[in-house]
């Protein structure tokens, strides 16, 4: 089982890498929503996949009878969620925002920041990164 | 439990509260935001008084031992890390009573800025691992909306790139605490100390301690992980630029000096000599960087880049010499940057523009400016007698003890370049004469104003002189930090002991 996860979550970084490498912001945001879902999967795996009892205590004892599924994952994936779903939320807010104001999601195109120096005169390479 | 712990997480949030309560009622938020942070201050510096006299103080919270519950602990370096916040913040908070248009605080600026804090504080002080994880995010988004508040073009445009890269170190920072929890089992940091030694694939947790790196790496914007830094930083008012420069990436140099010397102290000849290559690097793509730029607050975007360094060199010399450095300098770091951002404001509104060639004659519109600039700009390159001689010193002395003879030449070189940035913001504002032939001049601000702007500038620089001219104390402080962060056997029975 934590072989097939292991392989879900590798597939999950590929695809979302690719996503992100695109210029395209959207595509970014959603390269984003497939890592960090393939971050919550890592920390389900590295709690232990295994078939246990749900981690209740019964009436009048103070630990349970048995072995029981570790619930600290599921506590911190469900933070982790909750707080990747309002910074998501914010991430696709603020590309919307870019894209009404700057009129463009091609982020080879977003120059307000950093303009490109004037062209003083046509030199070999075109160095776009300065 | 101590309330020390907790109320400088709890007050900045109160604050925020009522300042985006009353956001719209004219002038009041203002005052409020700076009497909170001034509370901040008073609380803090108890806070540190505590620390100081009885030693690391550790707090349970929510009754839960260590190492199940969520503990809150304070070393001196913590202490003093959120002393330092608060001194940003109350100064920043004087700056923005003018800075801030009416427009922004409508939009919240006051109440963002308070949980700005407030998520800087907790990552400060923080003993779980998760825990910080989630200060880091109350501190990210805080910044996303200060950042991207008022919408100008050349703000989005900012927002995007700091926002995006911001995003991907998050993810790596929870994948790298969800593997490091599946090979020890625990998120404590103090329990984590000694259950990596269980760790039998050393190998395996090299690679968790790199991908932690690359996670904070990102943060405190190191090489080559800097980009989205002066990409962003010079879009928002200065009121926001300072308190970004002092304070973000610094959180993320102290998450690394604590995780460095805390946890990932198994394979120190690799990953700090990983971190010794990258110190080097990051002074020298940074001081490079500003002295290709001509707008002000871009030359001082690059130089946190290069400064940040020096601290991370510190962590990666890894010697108690070394580490007192380090200390020494994230603190007169802090002070410096904050103060050179809110020069850059004032210069600003004397001569209409932060581009050095549309700008000048500030020295002869006021020598006072001029001195006030003089002050953190020299110290940052280094200049005897001020605080970041004193800094750099520590650092270079501690790398000749160890015979690292090529990052104490890095070090001094890039001091010398910084010379060279600072000598250029100085001739072209404040020594050449005006291009347009104006004639600025500080009467041309109104009493309040001035008073507004002036006084957290000089009462920051008069902080640089006072670590200056009287450094013993403040080496002594540092020394006391960096035997905690060397023997962390204090800090560990301070929050398990606290346990029984």
């Amino acid at each position: 089982m934590e072989v097939v996860l292991a392989l879900l979550v590798g597939i999950l970084v590929a695809a979302s890498v690719y996503l992100m490498l695109g210029r395209n912001l959207l595509r970014f945001v959603f390269g984003l929503v497939l890592l960090s879902n393939a971050a919550n999967l890592t920390i389900f795996a590295s709690g232990r996949l295994v078939r246990a009892n749900p981690p209740l205590v019964p009436d009048g004892l103070s630990a349970p009878p048995e072995i029981v599924a570790n619930a600290l994952p599921q506590a911190l994936i469900l933070t982790a969620i909750v707080i990747g779903f309002g910074l998501l939320a914010f991430a696709l807010a603020l590309m919307l925002r870019a894209y009404r104001t700057l009129g463009t999601l091609n982020s080879d195109d977003m120059r307000d920041a950093e303009p490109l120096p004037e062209p003083a005169e046509p030199t070999a390479g075109g160095d776009r990164t300065s | 439990m101590s309330w020390y712990l907790f109320l400088p997480i709890a007050l900045p949030f109160v604050t925020a509260v009522i300042c985006f309560l009353i956001r719209r009622c004219g002038s009041a938020g203002r005052w409020i935001s700076v009497a909170g942070s001034a509370l901040l201050l008073a609380i803090s510096v108890a806070l540190m008084g505590q620390v100081w006299s009885q030693g690391v103080v550790a707090g349970q919270m929510g009754g839960w031992d260590a190492p199940f519950g969520i503990t809150l602990v304070a070393d001196l370096l913590s202490a003093v890390m959120v002393v330092i916040t608060a001194i940003t913040g109350l100064a920043v908070s004087v700056y923005a009573l003018i800075d801030i248009d009416s427009r922004r605080e409508k939009l919240g600026y006051h109440a963002l800025f308070q949980v700005l804090l407030a998520g800087v504080c907790g990552a400060f002080l923080t003993g779980d691992l998760f825990n910080m994880y989630v200060w880091f995010e109350v501190m990210l988004i805080a910044s996303f909306g200060l950042l991207a508040l008022g919408a100008e073009r050349a703000q989005i445009d900012g927002a995007v790139k700091y926002v995006a890269l911001n995003l991907v170190s998050t993810v790596i920072f929870l994948s790298a605490i969800g593997l490091l929890y599946g090979m020890t089992g625990t998120l404590n940091l103090a329990d984590l100390h000694h259950a990596v030694d269980g760790v039998e694939n050393k190998g395996l947790l090299t690679v968790v301690a790199v991908l932690f790196m690359v996670a904070f790496g990102i943060k405190a914007a190191v090489f080559p992980l800097f980009f989205w830094l002066p990409a962003s930083y010079h879009t928002p008012p200065v009121a926001i630029s300072a308190v970004f420069a002092g304070l973000l990436t610094k959180v993320g140099v102290y998450a690394m000096m604590r995780m460095f010397t805390l946890v990932f102290t198994h394979d120190v000849a690799y990953t700090h000599g990983l971190l010794l290559v990258v110190a080097g690097l990051t002074m020298v793509t940074g001081v490079l960087g500003a002295a290709a730029q001509s707008d002000i607050r871009k030359i001082l975007s690059f130089h946190i880049v290069s400064q940040i360094g020096y601290m991370i060199m510190g962590l990666a010399l890894y010697t108690p010499l070394a580490l007192v450095g380090a200390v020494f300098y994230l603190v007169h770091h802090i002070v410096v940057k904050a103060n050179l951002f809110l020069v850059a404001g004032v210069a600003k509104r004397l001569t209409g523009s932060f581009e050095l060639s549309d700008i000048g004659g500030l020295y002869r519109a006021s020598p006072l400016l001029a001195v006030l600039f003089l002050i953190p700009a020299f110290s940052l390159a280094g200049f005897p007698p001020l605080s970041g001689f004193w800094a750099k010193f520590l650092l270079i002395k501690a790398s000749l003890d160890i015979g690292s003879y090529a990052i104490a030449a890095t070090a001094l070189v890039v001091g010398l370049l910084t010379v060279y940035s600072m000598t250029k913001i100085w001739t072209e504002a404040f020594w050449k004469p005006h291009p347009d032939g104006a004639e600025p001049a500080l009467s041309m601000l109104d009493g309040r104003t001035r008073a507004a702007l002036l006084l957290p500038i000089a009462a920051l620089a008069a902080m640089t002189i006072t670590i200056g001219f009287f450094p013993e104390p403040f080496v002594a402080f540092a020394e006391r930090a960096a035997v905690q962060l060397m023997e962390p056997d204090e800090y560990i029975r301070a929050v398990t002991g606290a346990a029984s």
